[in-house]
């Protein structure tokens, strides 16, 4: 019983690192300029296919690809960003709704064409996963690599936000973006960075996950449900939210995958309705 | 008050574009009849947009889990034709009862909230529903649908395979709830959900109860959703887990969307469009029709915002 919590505790904080790295660029964008990004998973996909690619048809191996995949969900947010989605920031919530999803539709068929609509995977990070022992229970060496790694990560994006001027900036745009703009901060600017930045670290999160949930072209409508769900419960614009939800939703879901398989998903949607009734504008949001 | 007699009568009066786009539903019984079970399947879509129309175009609910009363509806008329009743119009009854007591009751949880937190609460309550559904494999079917529902004849004309009386079927109920959204639109109770939408806490002050008038409106628009899942039951005679499924009430709203929301007939117009195009470009490359769905969007949203009936009430507006 108890090795079993261990193990649950522990799948599961690994699972939510991964849901972390694939919200939080959606919940910081979307508390400083209202833009509902629905094709936010798309980023996470280009991630994970430019990580396919390059471990298939390079031969490179899967840790020097990560990188990569970053800076590849950045780009295609950069781009994007550039593109179509300026022209909407004053548009109305469904107009943004419409074009992102839109956008989802056309990535998913685009994938479909280039890499078929058959799951990809990559050879295993680690070769011979011997697990860890600790105490007598036995941890997956992978999924210790996603926690080490979504900590490290959460805590550059704090120190970042915290201790920058950019930061700053992007604290005073998700407060107040009228009178972060009346200051003469340069909102836009601020916002294109964070969106490539929450861009990239989608595209890792895409990555890291091939791994464990496997990868395909629906990936970016799947995953949508549940980046919304940590959006939504962790609170707009909250990073530390974001992480709590995350976690809370990743152990929830390992819990109930474990315990009461014969609910589904149930748990996790059964988790979130109560929080949202509890707290409307997420464990640590302010609006 | 005769002032605002006269504007309600107004309103009321038919334009002659909505006459001739009446006549024009008929047209595919004369022009394409090979095509009238897919001219049902959008009557029947355009219905449950039209049901989302009036919560989100008017009231200005935003829900992403609509289709748990399609699905309900779906599935008790499924049910009933099954086990006791084949006959549809009393299916059509049961639906609607049936949609409309899960709408009231999840009405008061939804009305409370606004923006992201209704939005993510709608989703989870639909996604719920369906979690249900799937595992209470005994009543459902589960994953596999439900399946042996017999659908009787309906005024002695039978359901059969070229769709002849499952399009007039679905557009004759299609007709009636308009009829009725239609009525509800223009009257006080249709003017005080637009206040609403605009300021929910204004509202009260002027004698209208907020919350009230929503749980109403949102009942009401469970029961058109419920009834449109029957006529879907009705003539496919299968019931599958799909219709209380997230991707069904995320299709209704961009169908709404890209119409126009908050228009009457941006549901409708929207449903046509999408459907119609779905079948065309998947009949082209049946794997890669969201991408050329994808970009109707995109463009959409560029060219024409507030979907297509609003960007040409826009472009109509600056021609003359």
């Amino acid at each position: 019983m108890l090795s079993s919590l261990a193990t649950v505790l522990f799948d599961g904080f690994a699972y939510g690192m991964l849901l972390f790295l694939l919200s939080v660029g959606l919940s910081v964008t979307l508390g400083m300029m209202n833009f509902v990004n629905l094709a936010h998973c798309s980023f996470a996909m280009v991630g994970g296919y430019a990580t396919v690619t390059m471990v298939s048809k390079f031969g490179w191996s899967f840790f020097a690809t990560l990188p990569m995949a970053f800076l590849a969900g950045a780009a295609v947010a950069l781009l994007l960003e550039k593109l179509l989605f300026k022209k909407l920031y004053r548009a109305s919530d469904l107009d943004q709704c419409l074009l992102t999803i839109g956008i989802v539709f056309v990535s998913i068929a685009t994938f479909a064409w280039f890499y078929t609509t058959e799951q990809q995977s990559v050879p295993a990070p680690f070769p011979r996963d011997q697990p860890i022992s600790f105490l007598g229970m036995s941890f997956g060496r992978y999924r210790a690599f996603l926690i080490v790694a979504g900590l490290a990560i959460t805590g550059v994006l704090i120190l970042l936000l915290e201790k920058t001027r950019f930061g700053a900036q992007v604290r005073a745009a998700v407060d107040n973006q009228r009178m972060a703009r009346g200051l003469g901060i340069d909102v836009d600017r601020a916002f294109m960075f964070t969106f490539a930045l929450g861009g990239g670290l989608a595209g890792l999160g895409g990555a890291l996950s091939i791994e464990v949930v496997g990868l395909d072209p629906s990936f970016a409508l799947a995953f949508l449900v549940y980046v919304l769900i940590v959006v939504a419960v962790g609170g707009l614009g909250s990073i530390g939210g974001s992480f709590a939800a995350a976690v809370v939703l990743g152990i929830s879901d390992m819990a109930g995958k474990y315990y009461f398989p014969w609910l589904g998903a149930f748990v996790i949607y059964l988790v979130m309705v109560a929080l949202l009734m509890w707290r409307p504008a997420g464990l640590f949001g302010k609006r | 008050m005769a002032s605002a007699d006269a504007h309600f009568r107004e309103k009321v009066r038919w334009h002659p574009l909505e006459i001739a786009f009446w006549l024009c539903t008929l047209l595919p019984f004369v022009v394409t009849p090979n095509y009238l079970s897919l001219a049902s399947q959008i009557a029947i879509t355009a219905l449950f947009a039209l049901s989302l129309d009036l919560i989100l175009g008017y009231a200005g609910i935003v829900s992403l889990g609509h289709a748990a009363f399609f699905g309900v509806g779906a599935y008790a008329a499924g049910l009933l034709a099954k086990h006791y009743w084949g006959e549809p119009l009393a299916g059509l009854v049961v639906a609607a009862v049936a949609a409309g007591i899960v709408g009231y009751a999840t009405s008061h949880i939804v009305v409370r909230f606004r923006h992201l937190a209704l939005i993510m609460l709608t989703m989870g309550l639909g996604l719920l529903l369906h979690e249900a559904a799937n595992s209470a494999s005994g009543l459902t079917g589960g994953a596999d649908g439900l399946q042996g529902v017999r659908v009787g004849s309906l005024f002695g004309f039978r359901f059969d395979m070229f769709g002849r009386t499952a399009y007039a079927y679905s557009l004759a109920v299609l007709f009636l709830c308009f009829l009725v959204c239609r009525r509800i639109i223009h009257s006080p109770f249709g003017l005080a959900l637009r206040g609403i939408r605009e300021n929910a806490t204004r509202m009260p002050a002027i004698g209208a109860p907020s919350l009230a008038h929503l749980r109403k409106a949102y009942t009401i628009a469970a029961v058109m959703a419920g009834i449109a899942g029957a006529l879907l039951t009705h003539t496919t005679s299968t019931v599958s887990l799909e219709t209380l499924s997230f991707g069904r009430s995320a299709d209704v709203l961009v169908i709404l969307i890209l119409g126009g929301a908050g228009r009457l007939y941006g549901g409708i117009i929207g449903a046509i469009i999408y459907m119609v195009a779905r079948d065309q470009f998947s009949g082209i490359n049946p794997q890669y029709w969201y991408f050329w769905i994808g970009l109707l969007l995109v463009a959409v949203v560029m060219f024409l915002p507030n979907g297509i009936l609003g960007g040409l009430g826009a472009l109509y507006k600056k021609s003359k």
